[in-house]
């Protein structure tokens, strides 16, 4: 009995001084900091994706807190949300900035654009791009190899098995550009989700002559000029043989889309056509 | 015409595979599992088979439910664990010792890590070790080596090693290394043909599956550690006592087989010699100094967990570190 | 026998192609000639679409220092200046030439008689090899005279001739010693007198037997050259191997080779070296190993400058019909194409094709820490952690295990029993850290 008292006595006075000596080492070397920091990390996603421009959400926290104005701050993951909550916090005014979405610039699937050879290496896009032109013969369009699904923390991106193109999930992605980054051909554009997820853009990026790129693929922007000629908002512009539709002064009437010879204009999300669809194009599986 | 294929350099391939290397192992440990059917019997079908399929059936499921990936026992690794553990086991073990075995083997010290390449310690190894542990009634009970053996409890004897423990000068003289080298002799009954282990170590250095560099170092630390030790008590008796050591137990099973496992071994040339010297330091202490009479399964044990310091440590030697050595 | 210190694989040789003779490849209807033959800076084009060229007019001029001149290798019309796919498939500037009869520019001297005695100093001799476009053809292009002249604080000592040729299947090398072993001594003398040095050193691989003994026997009537009979083991033929393996001395990590005191030429860059300083002959046409074991006639071609693969594959007897891959180069360094209207360059030395069976990569399996890349990286490096750095973009770790010092010879995914795409990452991992170095250097200048 006596042994199991001593015991007890024993480790609770040694449990008791490491305490107190923990305590004041734990004061000494404490590190004084904002405790909002704290509390605004907690707020922001934890994706550490780097799309809000700063190295992780400890320094974005960071960067918010000291800021005067959140203006131009916006995580892009939590969207507005996390930022009017993070602005209650701080004191401070939340600017609204429009949601944002990976959108993939190239239509290239298997049937528009046929596969001419067939790549056995290490499955990533950057060797790929670094050793040839790829399965097609277009030298701008999507590698498959998936480096942004690899790269996607939200797990937002997918290879579509049929296409073999890469498939972005709107409800998860924060448009933090990862993604855009990552792509060695850079096919991978952060453009405003719009309203229900209503985008315009061209779906390619070939800047080869028209012949040329129309020869690699069936969708290809041959940059013949007809959406610019088109477009009554002056949106779409039309450089290295391929067209570029501006998202601030797109209005989304979409008489681009009809007029696009080759179906490179991609529309999402709109609901079908009375008369009929003009696109030849598999807009669905880009969904 | 097909499409044509478009990969990076280089093009061809030396067609050395996993599988390759594997059953060139499993090949090599042919003759001491011939040694032990003459010697063990049926015991040692019993308990090889036994452990060869537990541990492919523990791995296959394990793979297949547990991680829902691809098996992956077409590559023969699970078998050679299989065979390993069973070699380090007396041929009397009841089976479900060895059922146990195989599943620690596997389940602990291979699949936990992340599979084949992720586990630090050698898996046959942690499944001995666990057994030595769990029951060392059973596993330190050796029966006797008899031709043609068809019991499966036969009598049972002392080890070389016990009497090397014991320390009997005159009892360790009596002792006939030619049986040793034959396999006449009590012990896990995939250990004891010092020729057969030879003759093995001769196949996968001519097959290039390992280099000599860990066994050598190994059994030459061995030798000389404890020559050294008993050379009080006259040369002629250090040379025989070291002779002993080299051939009793686990030591060139260990040596030869469990040590130079690619996944738990050193990268480099010198960190492999530095692990066999250090492997054959530990085992010799524990022989004589620890309270097992053998020490080669632990030894390994721990310089298993030391092979990633060695790594970081012991580096290859770049071309041009020494710029203009003529 | 001598051979270099550190790793090594030794691929089965299969020089199918080992005893054929040098055949002249027929002239292509249409040459299409690269700007860019070469490291370094493309040339700058000097003629204009409808102008009239004879074999030897200069197309195109250096552009730079590491740069190189490019002649003509037809005679005909430029029937256009425009971009051509390249074997990796993207888009290179081209001259496109219409070929008429073979008309040669009259400066060129063509017949057979060797000229043994060359009169030109030392610089003529160099500003002659810059002017006739002379890279080095064993593959890498890099423009001779470049390495001809070493910066100011380094010496040359000793000359070596690169006739190594230990990438598997290629013969070119081999074939054109049998043929032309006096223009290549004469060759190899004019480099000692453009670099000053009284040594020469002939490296050959002992698989060559025949090209060891006719050179041996040659050599005798020259004044300083050795041939020296090396063991055969892959990368035998990179510079800094072959350094090891004849002088027994390293290049520092990052130095030029030139800081050992050798300066490296391939056997045939010797041979180009003759004709241009000897006969007035610029680089516009080389021998290339068209080879593969379904082939029906399998050769060494000497072949012009620009010559579509297409054709030389129809010169060695059509593309087999189960033919999986087709490689430029040897199948170790080679670059795999499919581009089959690409032309050949300077650096072309040979064309491989495989059979579907051979042509497949296995699936990969997960590393079970063998150490072969280990032993078999020539560099004394360790593949399997530079490859898993890369792979998890941890690029700190690779630059702190001298990634920059691969030479991306193929030893670790060749030797790889789990078949893993080492070297494919990293390369990338080698480029992406170069570029880092780089800019973090300009970054320190500013």
């Amino acid at each position: 009995m006596n042994i199991i008292i001593t015991s007890i006595i024993t480790l609770a006075a040694i449990g008791l001084i490491a305490a107190v000596i923990l305590y004041f080492i734990a004061q000494h070397f404490k590190v004084e900091e904002d405790p909002r920091i704290e509390i605004v990390e907690g707020l922001l996603p934890g994706a550490n994706c780097g799309g809000c421009g700063k190295a992780g959400c400890r320094n974005f926290a960071e960067s918010c807190v000291k800021a005067d104005t959140l203006d131009g701050m916006l995580c892009p993951v939590g969207g507005n949300e996390t930022m009017k909550k993070i602005a209650s916090i701080l004191g401070k005014e939340a600017v609204e900035a429009a949601p944002r979405v990976a959108t993939i610039r190239c239509n290239g699937s298997c049937q528009n654009r046929p596969r001419t050879n067939s790549y056995e290496g290490a499955s990533s896009c950057a060797i790929t791009h670094n050793l040839y032109i790829g399965e097609s013969g277009c030298a701008y369009g999507c590698l498959g190899c998936g480096d942004c699904v690899s790269v996607c923390h939200l797990g937002a991106i997918s290879i579509d098995s049929t296409t073999k193109l890469p498939v972005v999930d709107t409800d998860k992605c924060g448009g933090c550009g990862a993604c855009a980054r990552t792509c060695p051909r850079g096919i991978i554009e952060v453009r405003p989700l719009g309203i229900k997820g209503r985008r315009v853009y061209v779906g390619c990026m070939n800047k080869e002559k028209g012949g040329i790129a129309r020869k690699s693929c069936n969708v290809a922007c041959i940059g013949c000029g007809k959406c610019a000629k088109e477009c009554p908002f002056d949106a779409i512009t039309i450089s290295n043989n391929l067209a570029y539709i501006d998202s601030n002064l797109c209005k989304m009437c979409r008489k681009c889309v009809d007029v696009c010879p080759t179906g490179a204009i991609q529309a999402l999300n709109f609901p079908p056509k009375k008369k009929s669809e003009t696109t030849t194009t598999d807009t669905s599986t880009q969904q | 015409m097909n499409k044509l294929v478009v990969s990076p350099s280089p093009h061809i391939h030396s067609g050395l595979t996993t599988a390759q290397c594997m059953y060139g192992v499993l090949i090599a440990l042919l003759p001491a599992f011939f040694v032990s059917l003459y010697y063990f019997g049926l015991g040692a079908l019993l308990v090889t088979v036994t452990a060869v399929l537990s541990c492919v059936v523990f791995e296959y499921l394990i793979q297949k439910y547990l991680l829902k990936g691809q098996p992956t026992i077409a590559n023969g690794s699970a078998i050679l664990t299989g065979v390993l553990l069973a070699f380090n086991l007396p041929s009397n073990l009841p089976l479900w010792i060895v059922v146990i075995g195989s599943l620690f083997a596997i389940g602990v010290g291979k699949m936990a890590f992340g599979g084949l390449g992720n586990n630090i310690f050698n898996p046959a190894l942690a499944g001995r070790i666990f057994l030595l542990i769990s029951f060392p009634q059973q596993m330190t009970t050796w029966p006797r080596p008899q031709a043609f053996n068809m019991a499966l409890d036969g009598e049972t004897g002392a080890t070389t090693l016990n009497i090397l423990k014991r320390g009997n000068i005159d009892e360790i003289i009596n002792i006939d290394v030619m049986e040793m080298l034959i396999g006449n002799a009590g012990g896990s009954f995939g250990e004891v043909s010092a020729i057969a282990l030879l003759a093995g170590f001769a196949y996968l250095l001519l097959k290039r599956i390992i280099t000599w560099h860990i066994p050598v170092s190994i059994i030459a630390t061995v030798f000389l550690f404890s020559f050294f030790v008993t050379l009080h008590e006259g040369i002629e008796y250090a040379l025989i006592f070291a002779e002993l050591q080299i051939f009793s137990g686990g030591l060139l099973l260990g040596a030869i087989f469990m040590a130079t496992d690619y996944v738990t071994s050193p990268m480099t040339r010198g960190g492999m010699i530095l692990y066999g010297v250090l492997i054959g330091i530990i085992t010799v202490v524990i022989r004589l100094w620890g309270a097992y009479p053998e020490g080669m399964s632990f030894a390994i044990f721990i310089m298993n967990g030391v092979t990633p310091l060695i790594n970081n440590y012991m580096r290859p030697k770049r071309y041009g570190e020494v710029a203009k050595n003529g | 026998m001598k051979t270099f210190r550190i790793g090594g694989v030794h691929p089965s040789d299969n020089k199918l192609t080992a005893h054929c003779p040098i055949t002249q490849a027929p002239l292509p209807s249409q040459a299409v000639v690269l700007l860019s033959q070469h490291i370094g800076a493309p040339a700058q084009c000097i003629v204009e679409k409808g102008d009239q060229v004879k074999v030897g007019t200069l197309l195109a001029r250096a552009n730079g220092f590491v740069s190189a001149n490019i002649h003509s290798p037809v005679s005909g019309t430029i029937s256009k200046i425009d971009n051509v796919a390249d074997a990796s498939g993207y888009n290179k500037a081209a001259i496109y030439i219409n070929v008429e009869g073979d008309v040669w520019e009259e400066s060129i001297i063509r017949n057979d008689e060797l000229i043994r005695e060359c009169q030109l100093d030392s610089q003529a001799i160099i500003n002659k090899i810059d002017e006739m476009g002379i890279v080095g053809i064993g593959g890498a292009t890099f423009p001779t005279k470049v390495k001809l002249m070493p910066p100011r604080d380094m010496t040359a000592e000793v000359l070596i001739i690169n006739a190594v040729e230990c990438e598997p299947y290629l013969t070119n090398d081999h074939a054109l010693m049998l043929a032309k072993p006096d223009e290549i001594l004469v060759g190899i003398s004019i480099l000692m007198k453009a670099i000053h040095v009284e040594r020469a050193y002939i490296g050959i691989e002992v698989n060559k037997p025949d090209a060891i003994e006719l050179l041996q026997q040659k050599v005798q009537s020259y004044t300083g050259i050795e041939v020296v009979p090396l063991q055969c083991r892959y990368p035998q033929g990179g510079e800094k191997q072959l350094i090891d393996a004849i002088l027994r001395r390293q290049v520092a990590s990052g130095a030029l080779p030139i800081s050992t005191g050798a300066v490296v030429q391939n056997v045939a860059t010797a041979h180009a070296v003759y004709e241009a300083v000897q006969k007035n002959k610029p680089l516009i046409e080389r021998i290339v190993t068209v080879t593969g074991e379904q082939l029906s006639q399998p050769g060494n071609y000497l072949s012009r400058i620009g010559t579509p693969i297409s054709q030389l594959i129809e010169t060695a007897g059509g593309l087999p019909e189960h033919t999986g891959k087709i490689v430029l180069g040897g199948p170790m360094m080679g670059r795999a194409t499919a581009n089959i209207d690409t032309p050949t360059s300077k650096g072309t030395s040979g064309l491989l094709i495989l059979p579907e069976e051979q042509s497949h990569r296995h699936e990969p399996s997960p590393c079970i820490r063998c150490a072969k890349c280990v032993s078999a990286c020539p560099m004394g490096l360790e593949p399997y952690l530079l490859s898993r750095a890369v792979a998890v973009d941890n690029l700190e770790i690779a630059e702190e295990h001298h990634i920059y010092d691969c030479i991306e010879c193929g030893c670790c995914s060749y030797s790889c029993p789990a078949h893993r795409p080492l070297l494919d990452y990293i390369r990338l991992g080698k480029g992406k850290v170069m570029n880092i170095i780089r800019n973090r250097s300009t970054e320190k200048k500013q």
